[in-house]
C-alpha cells in the first residue's frame, strides 16, 4: 500500500491510498434498490479493468417489512488489481441505509473498515424496526470501525430540491447519492452509470436528470465535504489479454446454450416454469428469437420438462431449467428422457432446501438429487459449472454430451454462480468443442428403421418426425433392444437396464483430462465441485504458499467421473472434501473410491471464506 | 420398428395400422376408436409422416403403438405436454392426443387445461368411459356420484366433472362429443376435428366391457337411444326422438324439454350455432345430462383464432425482419465489453 497526492480533476487536492484491492457492501431495505446501484459498481469496476467478484444477497420476500432486519438486501463486489475468485471474505466497506442493514451486516465488516451510514434513517422507530435497544452510533459499538454518519435523505433531497420531482420520487434517488460517495472514495470512473442511467430513462428525462444528479452530487460531497480524508485505488488487474465483458451465472448459461445450438442450426426449445433463482435463464432467453429460441413459459414445473421432451423427439435441442423443487416435479420425465434415449438438457440452479428452503440463498445439497433421485436404474449424466463464465461452457457441454449420447444432462449451478458477476474474457467460436448433430433419412436395417439400434458409443439414432419412412414409437414402457417394440421379458430388460449404464458411463471416455493444482503426490488433496471452486482454489494456493503439500482437484463431471479421479485421490495421504451440503459428493467419492474423506461441510446459505477453509487445510496437516 | 416400405400416393387405412398385435381387452370400445381414426386418416391428405400420435398412461394410451405414423407413449396425464413442445418444434407435423377421463382429467387435468386455453394444434381424444381399466376398476373423475367400485365400497363422495364443461371453460376453440359405437357419427366428428385448425377436443364415450359396461347404453343402444340423445347441427332447431316428436325450447332461459306439436313448432325450438361468439350456450348444453335430458352429440362449438404455434411463429419472424438472424458474437457482446491489452 503506498500512498500519494495527486491533482484532482476538482479542486482540490485529495490523498489517495493505492489498494491492490477492496471489497464493498452496498445494504439497504429491499426496495432501495441496492441491487442495482451494485450492478452498476460491478459494471463500472468490471469496464475500469478490475478483476471482480460479486455476491448479490437478498431476502426470498419482495418486500418484507420495511426496515426490518428480514428486508434487507446487500451487494458486496470485490474488485482487485490482481486475480481474484470470491467475492471476499471480509468487507472493507460497508454503506449501511437503515439500522437494520448495518445490524445484519456490520460482523462481516473488517476491523478499522470503513462504514457509511445513512443517518436520516435512525430515528428512535428505526432503531426499534431494527431490534436496536441503543443507539449504534452512540453506543460506542462502533468504535472499531470508521464510521461516517452522513444524511443520505436530507443530502439527496436538497440536491433534487430544483428537479420538481415528488418526495417519494427524490426520496428512490438516495441510491445513486451513495453510489457517488463510492465513486469519489474508490475513484470510480462514472461515465458507465452515467450512460446507463441515460439509457435506461431516455422516455422519461426528468428522472435520467435526477439520477444524474443524485449520483454526481454524492460524488462531489465526497470530495468537497471534510468529513472524508482519504480516497482509494484500485488499479486495473493484469488479466489475460482479450475481449471482456461482465457475465453472471445465468447470462452465461443462456448463451452458452444458445451458442450450442447455433453451432448445429438447431431450434433450442426451453420449456421452463419461473422459479428463483432460475427464472433469469427464461428472462434472457425469450428475447433471443431471431436466434431460433423458442421458450414456453409452462403451466407448471412438468409440462416445462415435457414440453422440453417433446421438442426433442421432434428433433429441436429441448432445454429445461429450474431450482431443486423444481426439478423434484421433473424427476419422472427425467426418467422418460432416460427410457426413451432423447438429447435433453436440464438446468438446476441448486438453492438451499429442501423443500423451499432457502430460496435465494445457495448450497450444493441437490447432487444426490441430480446423481441418484429417480425410480428405477436412471444414469444422466451429470455437470457442474465452476464460476459464473464456466456455465458458458458447461451449458455448451451439456448439449454436445446430450445429442452425441441421445441422453438427457443435468447441469448444476446454483444461486451463487447464477447471481454473481465477473469479467469474463468472450471465447473464440472456433475454440469450443465441435457438436455434430446427424438425422436418419433412411431405414438403418433391412427390415426397416429400428429406433434402437445402437452406434459404436452405445447412442440410438435420432429419427425425426416427418422423415418419410421411419414412422416409429417410443414411450416409457421397457424397449425391446433394436426394434424398440414394448417388451416385457426378463431377459431384454436386463440386457437394456445395463446397456443404458454402460452408455452413459462410456462418457467418461469422452471428457477432457482430469489435473491437479499443486503437487501430483503430497499430504492433502482437496476434492471440490461446483460454485465453491474459486474459495477453495484460493485457500489452496495460500496454504501451498505457507510451505505444505496440497494440491486441489476440481470437479465439473459429477457423473460419470473423469477417469483420472481413481489414481488422482489414492495419491494423497488424506482427502477433504469441503461442500455447502452435509456431504453429498463425499459420499459419492467413498462408494466409488472405496477411500475415506475428511468432511467439511457448511449449510448456511453462504459461499465459503477462503479463510475457514484454510484453517481446516492447516488443521487437518498438523495431525499428520 | 416401422415397415420399410415407400410412402404410396393413395393410402389406405391398413396403411396406418402398425405391425404390433393390438391388445385391448376383447370387446372393448377402444378398437372402433382405432378403427375409424385409421379409416379417415386418407382421407386427410396429410403424408404418414407428419402424423404423431401422443398419449399417456392408461388403456387408451396405448393407441400411439397400433399406429404407423410416429408416436410417444409417454406419462400419465402429461401428453399435452409432450404435445406442446412436439408443436413448437414443428408447427407442420399433424399432432393427436389419446387420453382418458383419468389421464386427461385427474392427473393431467392441468395440462389438458392449459393446452386448450393454449390452442395448440392437436387434435384431443378424450375416451371416456367413467372408471380406471388399467388400474382394474376404481372410480374415476367422471364416475356418477355415488358410484360403488373397488376403491369405492360405500359409493363415491365427489361430484363427477363434465368433459364438455372443462373444455368450454378452458376456451378450447373446437369441443365436441360422439360415441364409440355410433360409427358414422364418430368419423365425422373426427374428419372435422382433424381439419380444425388448433385444438380439438372430443369427448368419446366409450365403453369398458370388464369394469363398468353400459355405462353409455342409453346413448349407444339402437333401440333406446334416440329418446336420450341430441345431435347437434348447425343451424338446426333441437330435435330428437325415435319419431323426431321431442325438441329442446329455452324458457327463462332454461333449457325443457317439449313435446312438438299441440302448438309448438320447430320454430320455437333452439336452433344451434357452433360458431357462437360466446360459449355461454354450448356451455348450457354441456349441463343437460341424462335421464333429466337427451346429452347432446356432435359439435358444440367452433372458433377460428390463430393457434399457439402461428403466434409462436410470427414472433420468430417478426424478430428476424426486425433484427436479422441472431449471430452468437452479438449475444456476447451484449451490455458493455472492454479490451485488455
Amino acid at each position: 500500500m503506498s500512498t500519494t497526492l495527486t491533482d484532482s480533476p476538482h479542486q482540490r487536492p485529495k490523498q489517495i491510498v493505492e489498494l491492490t484491492e477492496a471489497a464493498v457492501r452496498l445494504a439497504g431495505d429491499s426496495g432501495d434498490g441496492m441491487q442495482l446501484v451494485g450492478t452498476q459498481l460491478t459494471n463500472t469496476s468490471a469496464v475500469f479493468g478490475n478483476d471482480i467478484s460479486t455476491f448479490p444477497d437478498f431476502p426470498a420476500e419482495i418486500r418484507a417489512p420495511a426496515g426490518t432486519p428480514a428486508g434487507v438486501s446487500g451487494f458486496q463486489i470485490h474488485f482487485s488489481s490482481r486475480d481474484i475468485r470470491t467475492p471476499g471474505d471480509k468487507v472493507d466497506a460497508l454503506i449501511a441505509m437503515n439500522p437494520a442493514a448495518l445490524k445484519v451486516n456490520i460482523s462481516d465488516v473488517e476491523k478499522g473498515g470503513i462504514v457509511i451510514i445513512n443517518e436520516d434513517a435512525f430515528s428512535k422507530t428505526d432503531l426499534a424496526k431494527a431490534g436496536y435497544a441503543n443507539n449504534p452510533l452512540e453506543d460506542g459499538s462502533l468504535d472499531r470501525f470508521r464510521v461516517y454518519r452522513v444524511p443520505l435523505a436530507k443530502l439527496t433531497a436538497d440536491a433534487l430540491k430544483e428537479t420538481g420531482l415528488g418526495a417519494k420520487a427524490v426520496e428512490r434517488c438516495k441510491n445513486f447519492f451513495a453510489l457517488g460517495i463510492v465513486y469519489w472514495m474508490y475513484d470510480r470512473p462514472m461515465d458507465v452509470t452515467l450512460n446507463w442511467i441515460n439509457d435506461k430513462f431516455s422516455n422519461k428525462p426528468d428522472l435520467a436528470a435526477a439520477n444524474v444528479k443524485a449520483l454526481k452530487s454524492g460524488y462531489f460531497f465526497g470530495e468537497t465535504a471534510e468529513i472524508f480524508s482519504i480516497s482509494y485505488r484500485v488499479a486495473p488487474a493484469k488479466i489475460t489479454p482479450g475481449h471482456y465483458r461482465k457475465i453472471t451465472g445465468n447470462e452465461a448459461t443462456a448463451i452458452g446454450l444458445v451458442a450450442a445450438a447455433r453451432s448445429i442450426n438447431k431450434t433450442l426449445f426451453f420449456g421452463t416454469y419461473p422459479i428463483t433463482p432460475a427464472s433469469d435463464i427464461l428472462h434472457q432467453l425469450s428475447k433471443y428469437k431471431n436466434y431460433d429460441v423458442r421458450t414456453f413459459q409452462a403451466e407448471d414445473e412438468i409440462a416445462a420438462v415435457t414440453s422440453a421432451v417433446g421438442a426433442s423427439f421432434a428433433g429441436a435441442i429441448g432445454v429445461t431449467a429450474s431450482a431443486g423443487p423444481g426439478i423434484a416435479l421433473k424427476t419422472e420425465t427425467l426418467g422418460l428422457a432416460v427410457m426413451t434415449e432423447l438429447p435433453l438438457v436440464i438446468v438446476d440452479v441448486q438453492r438451499g432446501g429442501p423443500s423451499t428452503g432457502l430460496p435465494t440463498k445457495t448450497e450444493q445439497s441437490d447432487l444426490w438429487q441430480a446423481v441418484l433421485g429417480r425410480n428405477g436404474d436412471a444414469p444422466i449424466p451429470v455437470l457442474a459449472a465452476s464460476t459464473p463464465g464456466d456455465c458458458f461452457y458447461m451449458a455448451h457441454e451439456a448439449v454436445r454430451i446430450a445429442i452425441r449420447y441421445m441422453t438427457p444432462v443435468i447441469l448444476l449451478t446454483d444461486g451463487y454462480l447464477a447471481n454473481g458477476a465477473e469479467p469474463w474474457k468472450i471465447p473464440d467460436l472456433k475454440t469450443l468443442p465441435t457438436i455434430t448433430v446427424s438425422h436418419p433419412t433412411q431405414p438403418n436395417d433391412p427390415k426397416g428403421y429400428m429406433p434402437y439400434k445402437r452406434d459404436e458409443r452405445l447412442a440410438r439414432p435420432w429419427a425425426v418426425p416427418g422423415t418419410p419412412g421411419l414412422e416409429h414409437r417410443i414411450g416409457g414402457l421397457e424397449k425391446a433392444d433394436v426394434t424398440g417394440n414394448v417388451s416385457y421379458e426378463a431377459e431384454n430388460h436386463h440386457h437394456m437396464t445395463m446397456t443404458r449404464m454402460k452408455k452413459v458411463l462410456g462418457i467418461a471416455n469422452d471428457l477432457p483430462k482430469l489435473t491437479v493444482e499443486g503437487p501430483e503426490k503430497g499430504d492433502l488433496l482437496v476434492i471440490s465441485w461446483g460454485g465453491t471452486f474459486g474459495a477453495v482454489s484460493m485457500s489452496a494456493q495460500h496454504v501451498r504458499d505457507k510451505g505444505h503439500s496440497v494440491a486441489h482437484c476440481h470437479l465439473r463431471y459429477m457423473f460419470p467421473f473423469q477417469k483420472e479421479l481413481g489414481t488422482i485421490i489414492r495419491n494423497y495421504r488424506k482427502v477433504l472434501v469441503p461442500e455447502l451440503n452435509t456431504g453429498q459428493l463425499r459420499q459419492l467419492l467413498r462408494a466409488e473410491y472405496l477411500v475415506d474423506c475428511i468432511g467439511m461441510n457448511k449449510i448456511q446459505g453462504k459461499p465459503f471464506l477462503i479463510s475457514e477453509l484454510e484453517e481446516k487445510m492447516l488443521s487437518i496437516l498438523s495431525n499428520k | 420398428m416401422s415397415q420399410a416400405n415407400t410412402v404410396p400416393l393413395n393410402l389406405t387405412a391398413k396403411d396406418f395400422a402398425s405391425d404390433q398385435d393390438v391388445r385391448w381387452c376383447p370387446g372393448c370400445g377402444d378398437y372402433s376408436i382405432l378403427a375409424q381414426v385409421k379409416n379417415i386418416m386418407p382421407s386427410l391428405s396429410v403424408p404418414r409422416e407428419k402424423y404423431v400420435f401422443v398419449s399417456g398412461i392408461g388403456c387408451s394410451s396405448r393407441f400411439p403403438y397400433y399406429m404407423n405414423t410416429y408416436g410417444f407413449h409417454s406419462i400419465h396425464g402429461r401428453a399435452p405436454g409432450i404435445a406442446t413442445g412436439i408443436a413448437a418444434a414443428n408447427p407442420e407435423l399433424q399432432i393427436w392426443i389419446a387420453t382418458g377421463d383419468g389421464d386427461g382429467l385427474s392427473i393431467g387435468g392441468n395440462h389438458l387445461l392449459h393446452a386448450m386455453r393454449r390452442n395448440i394444434n392437436a387434435r384431443i381424444l378424450l375416451f371416456n368411459n367413467r372408471i380406471y381399466g388399467l388400474t382394474k376398476g376404481q372410480y374415476s373423475p367422471t364416475s356418477e356420484l355415488g358410484k360403488k367400485t373397488k376403491s369405492s365400497p360405500y359409493g363415491t363422495i365427489d361430484n363427477p366433472l363434465s368433459p364438455i364443461s372443462v373444455a368450454l371453460g378452458a376456451e378450447c376453440t373446437f369441443v365436441a362429443r360422439t360415441v364409440d359405437v355410433d360409427v358414422k357419427h364418430l368419423r365425422t366428428v373426427l374428419e372435422r376435428a382433424a381439419k380444425h385448425q388448433g385444438t380439438g377436443f372430443i369427448e368419446i364415450y366409450q365403453n369398458c366391457n370388464v369394469f363398468n359396461d353400459g355405462a353409455f347404453e342409453y346413448a349407444s343402444d339402437k333401440d333406446v337411444k334416440l329418446d336420450h340423445i341430441l345431435y347437434l347441427e348447425h343451424g338446426k332447431p333441437m330435435v330428437f326422438g325415435k319419431n323426431r316428436e321431442k325438441g329442446i325450447r329455452l324458457n327463462n332461459g332454461n333449457p325443457e324439454v317439449v313435446m312438438l306439436g299441440n302448438g309448438i313448432s320447430e320454430d320455437d325450438l333452439l336452433f344451434h350455432d357452433e360458431n357462437a361468439a360466446e360459449p355461454t350456450v354450448a356451455f348450457m348444453l354441456s349441463r343437460m345430462r341424462h335421464p333429466e335430458f337427451p346429452e347432446p352429440m356432435g359439435v358444440f362449438r367452433v372458433s377460428k383464432q390463430p393457434t399457439f404455434e402461428d403466434r409462436l411463429m410470427a414472433q420468430l419472424k417478426a424478430a428476424i425482419a426486425k433484427q436479422g438472424p441472431g449471430k452468437i458474437e452479438d449475444l456476447f457482446d451484449d451490455g458493455e465489453t472492454w479490451v485488455v491489452e
